[in-house]
């Protein structure tokens, strides 16, 4: 119940990838035939991303290798392309590694960012986005569900403040795409990122979505593909598969995400409700349908992961000692969380493979995992242990 | 990422609970960092003839402390107080590097569990 960390790819995907793995092997920049059959596959993959959140024009959907690369690409491009008008670029303080440390590189180059905070459930502080997108400000970058908690962000609202300014709203969608419907024209987004693999698709493939008229200066430069934004022969497998699992995420994400909130929530209710000390991270409603982030006090997250892990379950923590940094989740303490509650914290990402018998045995597992680690713990208060 | 030894005292940890009337009691670490342990001994003949651990913390954590207290059980007081960080680990088959520093802190629990031992017979004879 990892999903987060990585998906399977849709067995679909794979069949529709495999032919330009193999036989479809042109390149679409190539004028014969094979090539012009690749150019063809290329574009009808654009299509469909550009479908999955509403891009009137699927010119303005550019292939990248992953979220990675199209956070970098979104911040830094506009950073440096429009860096006479201002210097300035806002953020969060729940975003993706990949956004907070562009934004910290760019403060070694000249460049201001500022980290809005969030409420005690992971939601963007409105009134402080007011104040800190100012006239010097070129870019605010969001993300619209954080992968550890799950919260979905008001990005309407963010967008009207960013746009009163005449600042970029860039969008960080890639936990959310495929599991909230995402209209890029409605909800006011200028840049979003997308993954791939995060709705199905290989990994290795992501995108940016940039609206017309606003122009990036490119990481790569190179052979002038992607419209000379991302130079580089396209990675045609992979692109075809990615178009696959977004036209499979339109027709099927209404349905799928239906079936994992109530997961969602049965886990969530299971978790909380027979342990007492126990904590639901994030918001309860404005959450992303396979988000189940808990917290338990007294003990620690990795020796529940690997109580967890003896039993056949995999999860993941917001604890610093499963992460190869010593800090626990930047995420979670931005929520107000005290370290050692942070140190407790335990998340399950849900997936297509997830079934109800599944959660229930999760469920069924964890209050003996936490009485045992709670018996063995220092903190715990006596009458808990009795 | 961890040794089948450091699975094990995880899975059973050997001595873990309290020493209601214990000679010495030592604790370290603190839960901001997400590790810290207290070891309870009981002092005979100069030999600890009982110890046992309370561990808040990761796998390393709960593995160490279970490991000093099985290696500390019988010894005399200057035997366990040459008990180190590194033995520990070693016991166990070693641990992930990042360990090493964050997790690895049970013999420093049972030496301030000794020490406190030894400040307390001070008293005593005062």
């Amino acid at each position: 119940m990892d999903y987060s960390a990585g998906k399977p790819v849709d067995p679909r995907v794979i069949e529709e990838a495999q032919p330009f793995m193999q036989s479809r092997f042109g390149n679409p920049s190539s004028l014969h035939s094979f090539g012009q059959e690749a150019l063809k596959a290329l574009e009808a993959a654009r299509a469909k991303v550009a479908q999955l959140i509403g891009a009137e024009k699927k010119e303005s959907v550019i292939f990248t290798s992953g979220a990675t690369e199209s956070n970098n690409l979104a911040i830094k491009g506009v950073a440096y392309r429009y860096r006479d008008r201002g210097t300035r670029i806002v953020t969060s303080s729940v975003e993706h590694m990949s956004v907070v440390n562009t934004c910290k590189f760019l403060t070694t180059r000249g460049f201001e960012a500022v980290f809005v905070p969030v409420d005690c459930c992971g939601i963007i502080s409105i009134e402080a986005l007011e104040k800190e997108v100012t006239e010097k400000t070129t870019l605010v970058s969001i993300v619209l569900a954080n992968g550890e908690i799950g919260t979905i962000e008001p990005i309407k609202e963010v967008s009207e403040v960013v746009h009163d300014k005449d600042a970029y709203l860039h969008v960080d969608a890639t936990v959310a795409n495929g599991q909230i419907p995402i209209d890029v024209k409605n909800d006011g987004i200028d840049l979003l990122t997308l993954s791939s693999n995060d709705i199905y698709g290989p990994k290795g493939v992501g995108a940016l979505y940039i609206k017309e008229g606003i122009r990036l200066e490119p990481l790569l430069h190179g052979g002038g593909q992607e419209r000379g934004i991302r130079s580089g022969t396209e990675n045609l497998p992979g692109i075809v598969g990615f178009g696959k699992a977004a036209e499979i995420a339109s027709k099927e994400m209404q349905i799928e995400s239906a079936r994992l909130v109530r997961l969602r929530d049965r886990m969530i209710k299971g978790l909380l409700d027979p342990i007492p000390r126990s904590f639901l991270n994030g918001h309860p409603t404005k959450r992303v349908p396979n988000n189940v982030s808990v917290r338990y006090n007294f003990i620690e997250g990795e020796s529940m992961l690997l109580s967890l892990d003896m039993m056949g379950v995999s999860a993941s923590s917001g604890s610093a000692c499963t992460a190869k940094t010593l800090e626990p989740s930047h995420v979670l303490l931005a929520m107000g969380l005290k370290h050692e509650e942070a140190h407790g914290s335990l998340m399950f990402s849900l997936g297509k493979g997830n079934t109800e018998e599944e959660v229930d045995y999760v469920v069924g597992l964890m209050p003996g995992i936490v009485k045992r680690l709670r018996k063995m713990s220092p903190l715990t208060p006596k009458e808990l242990n009795e | 990422m961890y040794t089948e030894k450091v699975m094990d005292h995880f899975k059973n940890p050997r001595n873990m609970g309290e020493i209601p009337d214990a000679d010495g009691i030592g604790t370290v670490g603190n839960p901001v960092c997400g590790d810290m342990m207290t070891i309870y001994i009981k002092v005979k003949d100069n030999r600890i003839e009982d110890i046992k651990f309370k561990t808040f913390g990761c796998g390393a954590a709960v593995a160490t402390s279970s490991m000093v207290t099985e290696i500390a059980k019988g010894e005399t007081l200057e035997e366990a107080m040459k008990i180190t960080r590194a033995s520990v680990a070693e016991s166990l088959g070693g641990l992930p590097p990042i360990k090493m520093h964050c997790s690895n802190l049970a013999a420093d629990a049972l030496h301030a569990a000794i020490e406190d031992y030894n400040k307390k017979q001070k008293e005593v004879k005062k």
